[in-house]
């Protein structure tokens, strides 16, 4: 175990359209250094921060489409310590959405789930746009649901690194050990009874293993 | 794993250049979901989430498929969903009890996760390797089941897991244990090349009965291997080839091998995350999800083939469709076999199994006079499945009387102390045609084996139907362990 590592179940919510995938691209591409062979069909993607000695590792989950017909399956919130609840700040369907996605949360979610509330695409107010969710109305839901909020631009960067360390900021950050004790705040459960069934690989067993 | 241990980590430079390419396209569909109305013509259509369906989805999405999956109801995993407390009343109790009572005796629904069909993965068997495959072990965790237990004159007696165990049960006497380790030498050396590793055994064409002759077991060490270990639930298999017989040994000693307690597997928050697993790879490359929306009309062509399925949604279209058989009853049949499963809830663990979190306990056929095995699958708080202090034991059979709920009577008395009791009667379907003809792919009902490996056949069955090649596991790339 790599003390000091603390992983982060982090999902994304927000209608189509407001900036999701933007954000996270926005993050996460920043340590992206080399083109390999792509692999389609990520299961989530990782981003690290550093949060004074702690290192966090997100664990980003995209909804994967799934949320257009109601069937984000219970398995995305399962165990998230965090959600991005996104909306675009020049729509107000968006917003409206937004405080549906937050209700969703408190019902579904871990009760410790850390929620930021996020107000994209700032920068096309920046360049004479007109803003139709009011920063005020967005604060108050933020105040009232105990959210935090930001305001970015996935296109020009701005704001958006800080909803990471704002969100890592609020974790309850420790050894690894002291929580595998929180299994209903979302730490993945890292007892020696967890099977890890990716790390061994095929034929790892000889037939002669056999020991009945 | 050791994702943790670098930033070269070459697994996550590989992940954010496909998340790249995946939010790339989530991107351009958003726009142009926004500009054209929503799309109409598939490669695929599935309906029900059930496992087998979710797999195949999977499995042809990531083939590069347009797959559109459709649920008449609104959860994912049909006949194999995990249940709460509350929809397990609506879906047994004609008077459920009050909301109230319910949570006095056994605390919050929503941390209720009861399978409806009971079965363990096999840790070394296919459906575990479809999960490492595909990468959806990346969003379910697993543990081991505690221990398998095997029914005989009244107890039940752990099956040995390892050489320490097998040398102080009680299970066999002194010399039907060497006999039964040179059975165990036989299969672990033999090689399909290697004329000498046969000990003059064919496998194709001796039968079971004659392998037992050859390293001269008893009857009780017959039943143990055919039914504790091959896991088959009746006795016809003695007088079948012995091939069939000898691959489910190996894989029930490779299983208990590779973690050491039991052979098998059992998801966190129950079976019902599998489905929703495989629906989650699917929708990541690309599949369509739409629960809560039930078919109106399945449209045909002038041929009789399949066209597309008219929905309050819209209507879509596919030159083909996989189904579970409840989409399609007019073309599926019954295999005229019925199974009895009896969810029950304890609050305490089962007698006599060192007060083990999670076990499974056969009866065999001939211990209680019966043509069928009966099987005790049980899970607790451990795998998050029910509130604290409380086990999840599933019993079930294939019914042979018209008497059902007295048939498991033994398995009742086992348990002890029952705190409820849900039981349900489930006929088991399979279609009437290959689908080649009306292009209509049908799966199989959950059988009444204690695993998925009757399962992943159907799936690889429905895959090399559909796709005309055979589903093959590629070798996982190598640098990922690096």
């Amino acid at each position: 175990m790599n003390s000091g590592i603390t992983s982060i179940k982090l999902v994304l919510l927000g209608e189509a359209a407001v900036g999701k995938s933007s954000i996270v691209l926005r993050f996460v591409s920043n340590d992206f250094t080399e083109n390999k062979e792509p692999t389609i069909g990520a299961a989530f993607l990782t981003q690290r921060v550093n949060i004074g000695e702690q290192t966090v590792k997100f664990e980003i989950w995209d909804t994967a489409g799934q949320e257009r017909f109601a069937s984000l399956a219970p398995m995305y919130y399962r165990n998230a310590q965090a959600a991005l609840v996104v909306y675009d700040i020049t729509k107000p369907q968006s917003f409206i959405k937004a405080r549906h996605w937050v209700k969703e949360l408190h019902e579904q979610a871990s009760k410790g789930i850390i929620i930021a509330l996020v107000g994209n695409k700032v920068d096309i107010v920046s360049s004479g746009g007109e803003r139709k969710v009011a920063r005020e109305e967005a604060e108050k839901l933020a105040e009232e649901e105990g959210l935090l909020f930001f305001e970015t631009s996935a296109k020009t960067g701005e704001n958006v690194n800080e909803v990471f360390l704002g969100i890592g900021e609020k974790i309850p950050l420790g050894r690894p050990d002291e929580q595998s004790g929180l299994q209903n705040g979302g730490v993945r459960i890292t007892d020696d009874q967890r099977i890890d069934l990716a790390s061994t690989g095929s034929g790892a067993v000889a037939a002669s293993g056999c020991n009945c | 794993m050791n994702d943790d241990a670098t930033d070269q980590d070459p697994d996550k430079t590989r992940w954010i250049r496909s998340c790249q390419n995946t939010f790339q396209t989530a991107i351009t569909c958003q726009s142009k979901m926004d500009q054209e109305t929503m799309d109409t013509d598939f490669d695929v259509i599935v309906l029900g989430t059930g496992l087998t369906e979710c797999i195949l989805s999977g499995l042809l999405s990531v083939d590069g498929k347009k797959v559109l999956h459709i649920d008449k109801q609104d959860h994912y995993g049909g006949e194999a969903a995990s249940v709460t407390l509350s929809q397990l009343y609506e879906k047994f109790k004609q008077n459920p009890i009050s909301k109230e009572e319910r949570e006095a005796k056994f605390g919050r629904d929503r941390d209720w996760n009861v399978d409806l069909i009971p079965k363990f993965l096999m840790a070394n068997g296919e459906l575990t390797k479809i999960l490492a495959h595909t990468d959806v072990t990346r969003y379910v965790d697993f543990k081991q089941v505690s221990g398998s237990y095997v029914f005989k004159q009244g107890k039940i007696y752990k099956v040995p897991a390892n050489e320490m165990e097998a040398i102080s049960s009680p299970l066999m006497g002194i010399f039907e244990k060497r006999r039964m380790k040179k059975f165990l030498e036989w299969i672990s050396s033999y090689q399909e090349d290697e004329l000498a590793t046969h000990q003059g055994l064919d496998l194709d064409k001796n039968t079971m009965d004659e392998v037992y002759y050859k390293f001269g077991l008893g009857n009780s060490t017959k039943e143990f291997i055919g039914h504790s270990m091959a896991l088959w639930t009746n006795d016809d298999y003695l007088q079948q080839p012995a091939r069939q017989s000898f691959e489910r040994i190996l894989l029930y000693c490779q299983s208990v091998a590779r973690y050491g307690k039991s052979p098998y597997l059992y998801p966190l928050y129950g079976l019902g995350e599998l489905p929703q697993g495989f629906a989650r790879l699917s929708a990541i490359y690309g599949g369509t999800y739409m629960l809560d929306n039930p078919i109106d009309e399945v449209l045909y062509n002038e041929e009789g083939q399949f066209k597309g399925v008219k929905t309050k949604l819209g209507t879509f279209n596919a030159p083909l469709v996989i189904a579970d058989p409840t989409y399609f009853p007019e073309k599926c049949k019954s295999t005229g076999q019925r199974v009895i499963r009896a969810i029950c809830i304890l609050n305490h663990p089962v007698a006599n199994t060192n007060n083990a979190d999670s076990i499974q306990i056969i009866i065999p056929q001939s211990q209680v006079g019966r043509k069928n095995d009966i099987y005790i699958a049980v899970v607790s708080e451990a795998h998050n499945v029910c509130s604290k202090n409380h086990y999840l034991a599933i019993i079930s059979t294939i019914v042979e009387t018209d008497k059902p709920h007295i048939e498991l009577e033994s398995a009742f008395k086992l348990l002890g102390p029952i705190e409820e009791k849900f039981m349900g009667i489930a006929e088991l379907f399979e279609p009437k045609d290959d689908g080649s003809k009306d292009k209509v792919y049908l799966s199989r009902s959950y059988d009444a084996s204690s695993h998925f490996e009757s399962m992943t056949d159907d799936v690889k069955d429905i895959y090399f139907r559909v796709t005309g090649h055979p589903f093959v596991l590629k070798p996982r790339d190598t640098n990922e362990d690096q």
